[in-house]
């Protein structure tokens, strides 16, 4: 292979497009605000943006597979709640286990969306969209409408993102020690690319004999204990356990997988993109107030980088097919 | 001879085959009423009375026409979305952006009123508002082809991400006094609410436009099946276009109604309506899956709903219990119609087998 293919064959890479991007970006940003390069500034953004990989990955399974996730944010909520609560009332306990019980109940919810969608054989959208409801409404049962604050929490609790190892944040080795998790799975696993198998061809892969409902229930349960995960996270990091925590999260996990390369349509895109892809939605959201811009725009800016990496990522599909049915006419 | 190939068929096959091939008694009165009785509109009206009667019990306010016809105002906006959502859902795709339709709608009639506009230019803004976004909606589903899902969820934020940018915090409270009158006022001297009238009208039209017409019957079709519709001459992605230009449309009247009817705008409005307005049409009977339902059944779903939760209100459950209620219907609605049916086989193939025990007594 030479090196000019070589080259065009990195540049095709989605992975290699987006490091680009974010470079583009970071340079963009530090002519405005030049601290913003700044090694704890980093260290700070990707301790940010932390949540949103983990989450984003296990979105990203569900969407590999054809299906969609919209209750995760509210199953951040209720994870968050539930543990901010059980710390709350049992000071005593270690953090470690409400970290465990948090993570429990989040894969429980991941399983009850999976069991619908897999035994129920309720349409994925139709299962989430629901649930979103049904547990951001529990959490606000749960809570009676109060808010956990940080004062009612231990600093065992809030030590769980917060400690730090080698000089990095505890909340970052989590993301790195999901992230990797999770790549091998995905990458190196049966289970793994039989996830890649569904979303690519549903009857090809039944007809191998790849069990569609064994994968449906495993990917949103993945999804579930991810965000149960993130909910403990999220809560001990900002110190308080609000009801409406992480509302409209699922959003910026969808963008992150759909800027990562990740086929809305299932079966294909990859983990490294995927993080990238979060890392991406991360200095965005952090650099709107840095360059002054109103946060409100949030909203805005997200769904249009949304819309645009999805059309970039259909024409490019539709022009590969394209490609690919003139070589075999050819 | 006979014998021999029954026997033959039972190795191969199993009994299980040979018996679903059995005709069996499906006329009998037992067998009938049974039928009837899963009939998805006739669960719902029994489900309706059921309401009706629970509360009525419960409340001595709810049995009360005033309050009947005055509780239908804080569902007819969800109402007048069901419909086009019916075309969307029976073709076999979904719009989540509907709620945030209605946010950029209101949010240009307020601005449009800040500037002094009337009555009647508001409902043409709104109007046409909510039509360019249902436009922008089908160009990005039909035209580009990206799933519906994923441009709807993008424009779930981009729509209310408009109002937020420029409302921030703030909130247009300023309307005319007559524009009132769409989402508070009653017909002439009597009860019945304006909107409640309009949106029966509306429905009138829908109903026959799904049920009457060749563009009604090629939503069933692409519903059942796009490719072959494709492959016998229907305009899939044409229809599929009109489809979400429609839902623009009704979203725009349904945030004149609901601006109307608040009297202000806040980038909060409207706020999970989407998930609402899709649970009444598969509450309602309509298939996900596409190609099955009808609108009588929808009809059903939104009175249903509406004083279910009027009642839910009169008993002092808090909105946050409504909101668990609805997400529970919404998957039972997908649920129980695929459980009913295989209880059904169930039923037929066990009929069936004892029909074929009795004949070999």
């Amino acid at each position: 292979m030479n090196s000019r293919i070589l080259i065009r064959k990195i540049g095709q890479r989605r992975e290699a497009s987006l490091v680009l991007l974010i470079i583009v970006l970071l340079a963009l940003v530090s002519i405005r605000a030049p601290g913003f390069l700044a090694p704890a500034n980093i260290q700070r953004i990707v301790n940010d943006t932390s949540i949103l990989v983990m989450v984003s990955i296990g979105q990203f399974f569900v969407i590999l597979a054809g299906g969609i996730d919209l209750s995760v944010g509210s199953i951040i909520g209720f994870s968050g709640m539930a543990a901010s609560l059980i710390n709350e009332a049992n000071p005593g306990l270690p953090a470690g286990v409400v970290l465990i019980l948090g993570v429990l109940i989040g894969a429980g919810f991941g399983m009850v969306n999976g069991s619908l969608v897999a035994f129920g054989k309720v349409p994925p959208i139709i299962t989430t969209l629901g649930t979103m409801s049904v547990y951001r409404g529990l959490t606000f049962v749960m809570s009676k409408g109060e808010w956990v604050t940080a004062h009612e929490m231990t600093d065992s609790y809030m030590l769980l993102p917060h400690g730090n190892f080698l000089g990095i944040s505890n909340l970052i080795w989590w993301g790195i020690v999901v992230s990797a998790l999770l790549y091998y799975v995905s990458r190196f696993t049966r289970s793994g690319r039989e996830v890649y198998a569904i979303g690519g061809n549903k009857t090809a892969a039944k007809f191998v004999g790849v069990s569609e409902k064994k994968i449906q229930f495993m990917i949103f349960a993945i999804s579930g204990t991810i965000s149960g995960l993130a909910g403990v996270m999220w809560t001990a990091r900002y110190a308080a356990a609000v009801n409406e925590t992480a509302t409209g999260f699922e959003l910026q996990t969808v963008a992150a997988c759909v800027i990562g390369g990740v086929s809305i349509a299932g079966g294909s895109g990859a983990v490294p993109g995927v993080i990238l892809g979060a890392l991406f939605m991360g200095i965005i959201n952090n650099a709107l107030p840095v360059i002054n811009l109103s946060p409100f725009l949030q909203l805005f800016i997200q769904g249009a980088i949304v819309l645009l990496a999805m059309l970039i990522n259909t024409l490019s599909e539709q022009r590969r097919d394209k490609k690919a049915l003139q070589e075999r006419l050819a | 001879m006979k014998r021999q190939e029954d026997t033959f068929n039972r190795d191969v096959a199993g009994p299980d085959l040979v018996a679903s091939t059995r005709l069996v008694n499906e006329n009998s009165l037992k067998e009938r009423l049974i039928l009837i009785f899963t009939k998805w509109e006739v669960l719902l009206g029994v489900l309706l009375l059921l309401v009706f009667v629970f509360f009525s019990n419960i409340s001595p306010y709810f049995l009360d026409t005033f309050n009947l016809l005055n509780t239908t105002f804080t569902f007819t906006e969800k109402a007048v979305m069901a419909l086009p959502m019916i075309f969307i859902i029976m073709s076999g795709d979904i719009d989540i952006s509907v709620a945030s339709i209605i946010a950029l709608s209101s949010f240009s009639m307020g601005y449009a009123s800040s500037m002094g506009a009337g009555t009647w230019e508001l409902v043409a803004i709104g109007v046409a508002v909510g039509l360019a976004a249902g436009i922008f909606n089908g160009f990005f589903i039909a035209k580009v082809g990206m799933p519906a899902i994923a441009v709807t969820l993008a424009t779930q934020s981009l729509f209310r991400g408009i109002s937020q940018a420029v409302l921030e915090d703030q909130a247009y409270t300023k309307y005319p006094q007559s524009f009132a009158y769409f989402g508070q006022g009653y017909v002439g001297e009597s009860l019945v609410p304006f909107s409640l009238v309009f949106f029966l009208v509306l429905a009138a039209i829908m109903g026959f436009v799904l049920h009457k017409t060749k563009y009604g019957r090629k939503v069933y079709a692409i519903g059942n099946a796009k490719e072959a519709a494709r492959f016998c001459g229907v305009h899939v992605n044409r229809i599929r276009f009109i489809n979400f230009a429609l839902m623009g449309l009704f979203s725009g009247i349904a945030a004149v109604l609901l601006t109307s009817r608040i009297g202000s705008t806040r980038p909060n409005i409207a706020l999970g309506y989407d998930m609402e307005v899709i649970t009444l049409v598969v509450l309602g009977g309509v298939s996900i899956t596409g190609g099955k339902g009808n609108l009588f059944g929808v009809l059903m779903a939104i009175f249903l709903l509406g004083y279910l939760k009027f009642g839910m209100g009169l008993i002092n459950l808090s909105a946050k219990v409504m909101v668990i209620t609805t997400g529970v219907l919404l998957i039972v609605a997908v649920l129980l119609p695929a459980f009913l049916d295989s209880v059904k086989a169930w039923r037929k193939l066990r009929l069936q087998k004892q029909g074929s025990s009795m004949e070999s007594v």
